[in-house]
């Protein structure tokens, strides 16, 4: 159904699916030129929530960016400030100590199992089934408990400093942790039974928006999206960061390309964010989670530096130019989502709208991320 | 059975309230059983158990503004919702709920409710185009297509059980059935083998006619906002929704007339109203289950589906049991 179909301009017409449309997950507008149900032409138009969050790191200090980095993407917050406390470090050579390295790990990968049950169950309602969303959520509610006890919030954390965190984890959340694990291993055999082996479900999915490795490189794809079209790329792999190197697990990749891989090689990831949870609770070592020596004020020397990390929706990256003093000269983000959404105006093109609506829920968009 | 006018008009009116009174409960029963099935209490505030939902909701309804949008086509935007609700409240007159209980009992019953249901694709049709949204008109063009093409095997399987017991008497279907759950429709006999089989198409198709999850592709809001009722607000919508559950008690009892047996005991005793009831409701407590459990499938899917299978299976039962009945 996906074959592509050649008509003529004039028997068209011209849908606007958003800023306002339940498929969407918020201001994201894309124009279709319409035949029907098939899709002739789509484009996507961007700045209905642009909040000028480069700007804003220009003109502020380093510190007072940070909490604008979660700001970015409300579902997956920690990995966003954990690129940028990374950029600041490497570019101020600030120390970190060993156990804020391994709490940050530890709270990203909490924070990515978070991101993907609740995409996870926005997809499945996308496709127009309602009840996996509710549990999904009710294991997601654990993660976002514990992380409130230690972090104080509840999705636009900021809980990492230049050089170490604001507070220490307790026995409580060690315990929340280790009881989480187990209960969501038993939860994921739960989705699969309910939702990966439904007939209706594979029918929609599989071979369904077919996303090129080729494609995936030109538009500068990453995450998920390019794991599933059989790139073998991952950040923590790849240029190791943080404590990283330290932790046994895989990169889950598949090679089918369609909207149905792209929704394997998120349910694999949990599992494997769950072995790097299992791992640095067990590793965790004693000791100060903030350096004995910091800088009052933090000023990077002058120079270009750059950090890239993996979020829940791929590869993020900071750059930061300095000219030595308390500001940024030049402060970039390259947010992972911006590039996967690109892809859809080509991709979706030829396809049914119910098709294309179902591959827009694989690519995992959160608009306030792409707009920042 | 004489028939004053008297007795007509309060047949009518019992049949009319039964519908509306379903058509409101239903609502509450649905949003019960989906906060059971999601692990959420559902509506509990209103009352006890949240009973007082349905009323409340009503009132809300009734006394918001109804706005037509500019450039609609006045005519049909108003007359569309309507025409959901009148045709499945009619259907009800014919329905027979025991061998007494039954507003007028006519000897084309079947055919009667199947010329009523397919107004009901009008009624989305009408409302799709009326509002002038394009959403609203891909969904009803969706709708119609899909009514259409699960008219088909669904006529058929009822011809075939017509074929079997030789009326179209809805009173006399159920009574053709009973004595004992072996002696259902449901179930094989020797003159049609495959009628297991033919129930799973009536079901199936009832859900399509209804326009039930997985089969909600006229208002399937992840793509199409709301479908056909998108631009419906106050009780516009109100009858839109109110039709669709009123169609489902339909859909229940004619799966339970043509294949359960009507309101006979699985054992042969006590037959009653209270059997015919209990099946009804457990047929719709299927229907909920699967919307709540379910994805929603495919436009394409959906057609596929009733043209490449349904209707070459049903068509196959019809020509083997005509065959049958030739030979025994």
């Amino acid at each position: 159904m996906s074959a592509p179909i050649h008509i003529r301009p004039d028997e068209t017409f011209t849908l606007n699916v958003g800023p306002q449309h339940p498929a969407t997950h918020g201001v994201l507008r894309v124009k279709m030129e319409m035949d029907g149900e098939y899709i002739v032409k789509a484009e996507t138009v961007l700045g209905y929530i642009h909040r000028m969050h480069e700007l804003m790191g220009e003109n502020r200090t380093y510190p007072q960016v940070l909490p604008n980095l979660s700001r970015l993407d409300y579902l997956g917050a920690l990995g966003y400030t954990h690129g940028h406390v990374l950029a600041v470090e490497r570019a101020a050579g600030i120390e970190v100590p060993e156990r804020a390295e391994y709490i940050r790990a530890i709270t990203v990968e909490l924070n990515r199992v978070a991101s993907h049950l609740f995409w996870f169950g926005a997809f499945v309602m996308d496709l127009g089934g309602f009840t996996p969303l509710m549990y999904a959520i009710e294991d997601r509610e654990y993660i976002l408990d514990m992380l409130e006890a230690i972090t104080g919030s509840r999705l636009t954390y900021c809980y990492y400093r230049f050089g170490g965190l604001y507070n220490d984890i307790d026995d409580d959340f060690i315990a929340a942790a280790k009881a989480f694990i187990p209960r969501l291993r038993k939860s994921l055999k739960k989705y699969d039974g309910l939702v990966t082996g439904n007939i209706i479900f594979r029918k929609r999915l599989e071979g369904i928006g077919p996303i090129s490795a080729e494609m995936c490189r030109k538009y500068g794809a990453t995450g998920p999206v390019a794991r599933g079209s059989g790139i073998d790329f991952d950040v923590r792999k790849n240029e190791p960061y943080s404590v990283y190197p330290e932790f046994d697990f895989d990169i889950p990749v598949y090679h089918e390309c369609d909207s149905l891989a792209r929704y394997k090689v998120r349910m694999d990831e949990m599992e494997q964010s769950l072995r790097i949870i299992e791992q640095g609770l067990e590793k965790l070592p004693d000791g100060p989670i903030m350096p004995k020596k910091k800088p009052k004020l933090i000023k990077p020397p002058k120079g270009d530096y750059y950090q890239a990390v993996e979020t829940a929706r791929g590869s993020f990256g900071i750059r930061i130019v300095s000219d030595g003093t308390k500001n940024a000269y030049r402060f970039k983000l390259r947010s992972p989502t911006y590039s996967n959404m690109h892809m859809f105006d080509e991709a979706c093109e030829g396809m049914m709208i119910m098709d294309a609506l179902a591959m827009m829920g694989s690519l995992d968009l959160v608009i306030p991320e792409i707009d920042r | 059975m004489s028939l004053t006018l008297l007795n007509a008009v309060v047949a009518v009116v019992i049949a009319i309230g039964f519908a509306a009174l379903n058509a409101a409960y239903l609502v509450w029963a649905e949003r019960r059983g989906a906060g059971r099935i999601q692990r959420r209490p559902g509506p509990n505030v209103n009352g006890p158990f949240g009973l007082l939902q349905p009323p409340a909701d009503g009132i809300k309804l009734m006394t918001k503004q109804l706005m037509i949008p500019g450039g609609a086509d006045k005519a049909l935007f108003m007359v569309a919702p309507v025409l959901a609700m009148a045709p499945a409240i009619m259907s009800f007159v014919t329905i027979p709920f025991s061998g007494s209980i039954v507003a007028h009992s006519m000897n084309i019953g079947v055919l009667m409710i199947f010329a009523f249901a397919s107004m009901g694709g009008l009624a989305i049709l009408f409302a799709g185009w009326g509002s002038r949204n394009k959403y609203g008109v891909m969904a009803a063009v969706r709708a119609v297509s899909q009514s259409i093409s699960y008219e088909v095997p669904m006529l058929i399987t009822v011809i075939t059980i017509v074929m079997m017991t030789g009326t179209m008497d809805l009173k006399e279907l159920a009574l053709s059935q009973s004595g004992g759950f072996w002696n259902w429709n449901l179930f094989p006999s020797l003159s049609s083998p495959l009628m297991p089989v033919a129930f799973l198409i009536f079901f199936v198709c009832t859900l399509a006619e209804t326009n039930r999850a997985p089969f909600d592709l006229g208002e399937a809001e992840s793509e199409l906002v709301a479908g056909f009722h998108t631009e419906y607000g106050s009780m516009g919508f109100g009858l839109f929704f109110m039709g669709e559950y009123a169609n489902i008690v339909i859909g229940a009892s004619l799966t339970t007339i043509l294949f359960l047996g009507g309101w006979g005991c699985p054992f042969g005793l006590f037959p009653g109203v209270w059997w015919f009831l209990l099946k009804i409701y457990l047929l719709i407590a299927t229907f909920i289950w699967i919307r709540w459990t379910f994805p929603r499938t495919t436009i394409y899917g959906l057609l596929n589906l009733s043209w490449k299978i349904l209707i070459p299976i049903s068509l196959f039962n019809l020509l083997l049991t005509a065959g049958l009945l030739k030979v025994f």
